[in-house]
């Protein structure tokens, strides 16, 4: 499959120069690339919530399900609890999912569904045109806080590690080919993968320059282990403007997933009226 | 005898509400027919308890103030409700722990406490040495309680039936309650009613965070999930649950969701969601006494309107109020029907009477009830999602269909699910949604969405539990009850038909402000007197009859 084929007639909106367009350019190569191996592209499913990231799944020719406002991850977790076979890809904001849908992403990790999560991390709500968002430092000047924010931001990758993701990667909208490399893997990975794409949103909090300075990629050797992975998490805060960035896979390993724990019973017959009865028999 | 009540009274941890159901499955296995109303304070232990259980020959939705027998777990019980014995009444107690000084009622002593102690058995187990006790009163022979013993107590039948046995022979015989030629019917709560029709019609999925009077339905199918092949999901929250549902539905499984009105407070923009993107779901609003946490164990009908508005934007919904166990039975179902053809959610608008409340069920009475498909798509073509279509509903495919890309979408769209903001696919996609409920509303006209019992001038407008008081009320004052069934869309020209030669309408709510009537109202219809109750309780027959001759019926 051609990547092209997976396009649709939706005019694109994003501004020149966004980072969605990596995002949109790796995940839509990745998918025809795994519909080759053994990942139909009619077996997956998108789903995303609301804000410029969301626009994704109108410009994908896939299954998709374009839901509200930081919902993403519950109808995710009912399309692939419904079926289990099904795909199920996330994108969302770091407005959408850790803002507005915090609660979902946190369970999300702690039950290890099979899912995958892209987050379109630009750290500012570029839709409702520049608010700060969870992950702006501290001191971001946003129009709804024209004096700077006095609060610190959230490391959703320390959130996720101590929620129990079982895949967790960062990447950056400059350097596609590391970020196709962990999308295949994150799909590939049985259980709760949560990619952080650094998204650059060239209208409203333009990091390129700092970024372009400042990321590196990592290579761990040691990817089940917990308290190294905690390091690299660590090593960068999202607010500080010294560190350097690490890039890559940072953590993975096997834990059971919800999706295949959760009972999928087969009706102990296809008699519904036979049970009904039986039931209605012992209320006698 | 054609009716007869008693009045299980104690704390919160003595199994009140299993005693009244024990009782009641003794008085249905004698061919009565039951409702039993249970009152219970939010709490775990502690705090007063009761269970009014109604036996009757024939069907009954209703409780009364006055009861025949109070059995007593503690004084409390006999201090609070002493005023609902009559002279013909009689009362049980432990008389280890309760006084009766001063009731010219008839009474029995039973030293229930003492019977535990000496058998070693759990507190707990006084309510089966009571139910001992009960039979003997009423005339009840021992083999007939342990048959129905037997087949109730999961749990140390032995014990039990020794402990049962004591408080039998520890009783005197005051009366004897006859034996009915009619068959005994299983006794359930409407919130399982409302499970087996969701069951019956195709139901695959439930969604649910726990909320008082719901919780139930949430416990009765998670039990039955595995013989009915359901997945059953108690999710962070209600906006997980009402999201999870629509993922369900995405990938073509029949799901519901329960809850009160916090929780749907939560759901709303979700069920917005449903309306836009066309998502079939059943809701399952189980009223209780608001606003926000209220009395969270009493029951109300402040939700109405609520529900018929609830979500941002215009779109159709269905709403079905039951008003017994087998309407709950039934209308779950259609309700299930109807959300998946119109692909629209729809409502079973409950409150606690009914979903808490144990009624006998014949479900030969219920209707018949079959699971209907949803309008499919044939395979031909490019598929849409959201196809324009003279109906309004655009047929349904799911992921995976080989080589289409089936897309929802929570914006305005086109027909392939697609963004789109351009003014005429916007309104074209409003009046779609308008087509859909006018087709609804036309299949609607071959289902009995008012019903009418009797003939007078004057009638009872009721909805949801109200419906058994009224119709008991009614009878004996010579009155008319017409019951809305269906309340979205409003069934205007039925009701209209019902309310023809008739002087005056008097609506019967538990609410305050006479939701329904005000419903009625912008359908073009006006209801001449109210009869409101708000304090969290339902209507007995006794209060309705001196209300019903207060506004001159």
């Amino acid at each position: 499959m051609n990547p092209n084929e997976l396009g649709t007639y939706a005019k694109n909106t994003w501004c020149p120069g966004c980072g969605n367009f990596s995002i949109f350019n790796a995940v839509r190569a990745v998918l025809a690339e795994l519909n080759y191996d053994g990942t139909p592209i009619d077996n997956v499913v998108l789903v995303s919530g609301i804000g410029c990231h969301a626009k994704i799944v109108d410009y994908l020719n896939v299954n998709s399900f374009y839901s509200i406002h930081g919902r993403t991850l519950p109808v995710a977790m009912g399309i692939k609890l419904g079926n289990p076979d099904l795909n199920v890809i996330c994108f969302s904001g770091d407005g959408d999912c850790l803002a507005e849908g915090l609660d979902h992403l946190i369970f999300a990790a702690k039950r290890n569904i099979d899912l995958t999560l892209i987050l379109h991390n630009n750290r500012v709500y570029g839709l409702t045109t520049g608010q700060y968002t969870p992950t702006s430092p501290k001191g971001f000047k946003g129009k709804s806080t024209p004096l700077g924010t006095e609060e610190f931001p959230i490391n959703p990758l320390e959130l996720m590690i101590a929620s129990g993701a079982t895949f967790i990667a960062r990447g950056y909208s400059h350097g596609i080919d590391l970020l196709k490399r962990l999308f295949r893997e994150a799909i590939l990975h049985k259980g709760f993968s949560f990619v952080d794409v650094l998204q650059v949103c060239v209208s409203y909090f333009n990091m390129y320059e700092v970024y372009n300075k400042r990321v590196y990629e990592v290579k761990s050797s040691d990817l089940g282990n917990f308290e190294e992975a905690l390091k690299l998490i660590r090593s960068w805060n999202y607010n500080d403007s010294e560190s350097p960035i690490p890039l890559g896979k940072f953590y993975e390993i096997e834990a059971p997933q919800f999706d295949r724990l959760f009972p999928g019973y087969e009706p102990h017959s296809v008699d519904t009226d036979a049970m009904i009865k039986d039931v209605l028999d012992n209320l006698i | 005898m054609n009716s007869f009540s008693v009045l299980i009274g104690g704390i919160a941890g003595d199994g009140i509400n299993e005693a009244g159901v024990l009782i009641g499955h003794i008085l249905s296995h004698l061919g009565y027919r039951i409702f039993m109303y249970y009152d219970y304070p939010s709490l775990i232990r502690g705090g007063h308890n009761f269970s009014i259980v109604r036996a009757s020959n024939r069907s009954i939705a209703a409780h009364t103030d006055f009861v025949d027998l109070i059995i007593a777990f503690n004084q409390e019980t006999v201090d609070k409700h002493k005023n609902r014995l009559s002279a013909e009444s009689y009362i049980v107690y432990d008389s280890d722990k309760v006084k009766i000084d001063g009731l010219s009622t008839k009474s029995c002593d039973l030293p229930v406490s003492q019977i535990i102690k000496k058998e070693g058995a759990l507190p707990i187990m006084r309510n089966t040495c009571f139910i001992g006790g009960f039979c003997k009163l009423a005339g009840i022979s021992w083999p007939f309680l342990e048959d129905v013993l037997k087949k109730h107590i999961p749990k140390q039948i032995d014990l039990n039936l020794r402990i049962a046995l004591k408080g039998y022979e520890s009783a005197m015989n005051f009366f004897n309650i006859d034996k009915l030629n009619q068959p005994s019917l299983p006794i359930l709560t409407g919130n399982q009613a409302i499970g087996l029709g969701l069951i019956k019609a195709g139901l695959k999925a439930y969604v649910a965070y726990p909320m008082t009077p719901s919780s139930g339905l949430l416990e009765f199918l998670a039990r039955n999930a595995s013989k009915f092949g359901l997945k059953v999901v108690h999710p962070e929250n209600e906006i997980a649950v009402m999201l999870m549902a629509h993922g369900f539905s995405h990938v073509g499984l029949k799901a519901a969701v329960g809850t009160s009105g916090g929780g749907f407070c939560l759901m709303t923009e979700g069920l917005s969601l449903a309306g836009m993107a066309e998502l079939p779901v059943v809701i399952m609003l189980g009223q209780r006494t608001g606003p926000s946490t209220g009395a969270p164990t009493y029951t109300g009908q402040g939700d109405l309107h609520f529900a018929l508005n609830a979500g941002q934007g215009e779109f159709p919904r269905f709403i079905v109020s039951p008003g017994d166990a087998e309407e709950a039975y039934f209308w779950s179902g259609i309700a299930l029907n109807m959300a998946w053809k119109y692909q629209i959610p729809a409502f079973i608008l409950s409150d606690k009477s009914v979903c808490e409340s144990t009624y006998s069920f014949c479900i030969e009475e219920a209707g018949d009830l079959k699971e209907e498909d949803p309008i499919l798509w044939d395979g031909r073509g490019k598929y849409g999602r959201y196809k324009f279509m003279d109906s309004g509903i655009s047929p349904i495919a799911f992921p995976p269909t080989k080589g289409q890309a089936i897309k929802a979408n929570s914006y305005a769209h086109d027909e392939y699910g697609i963004t789109t903001e351009d003014p005429k696919l916007i309104s074209a996609l409003s009046d779609k949604r308008i087509l859909k409920e006018k087709s609804l509303s036309k299949e609607l006209e071959n289902y009995e969405t008012v019903k009418v019992y009797g003939s007078a001038k004057t009638a009872l407008l009721t909805w949801g539990s109200n419906k058994g008081v009224c119709i008991e009320a009614a009878e004996k004052l010579g009155l008319e009850v017409i019951q809305l069934l269906v309340l979205a869309p409003f069934p205007t020209n039925r009701l209209t038909e019902a309310l023809q030669d008739l002087d005056k309408v008097v609506a019967v709510e538990c609410n305050s402000t006479g939701q329904v009537a005000r419903l009625a109202a912008c359908n073009g219809i006006q209801i001449d007197d109210k009869i409101l109750k708000y304090d969290g309780r339902p209507i007995s027959l006794e209060d309705l009859e001196i209300r019903l001759r207060g506004v001159q019926v």
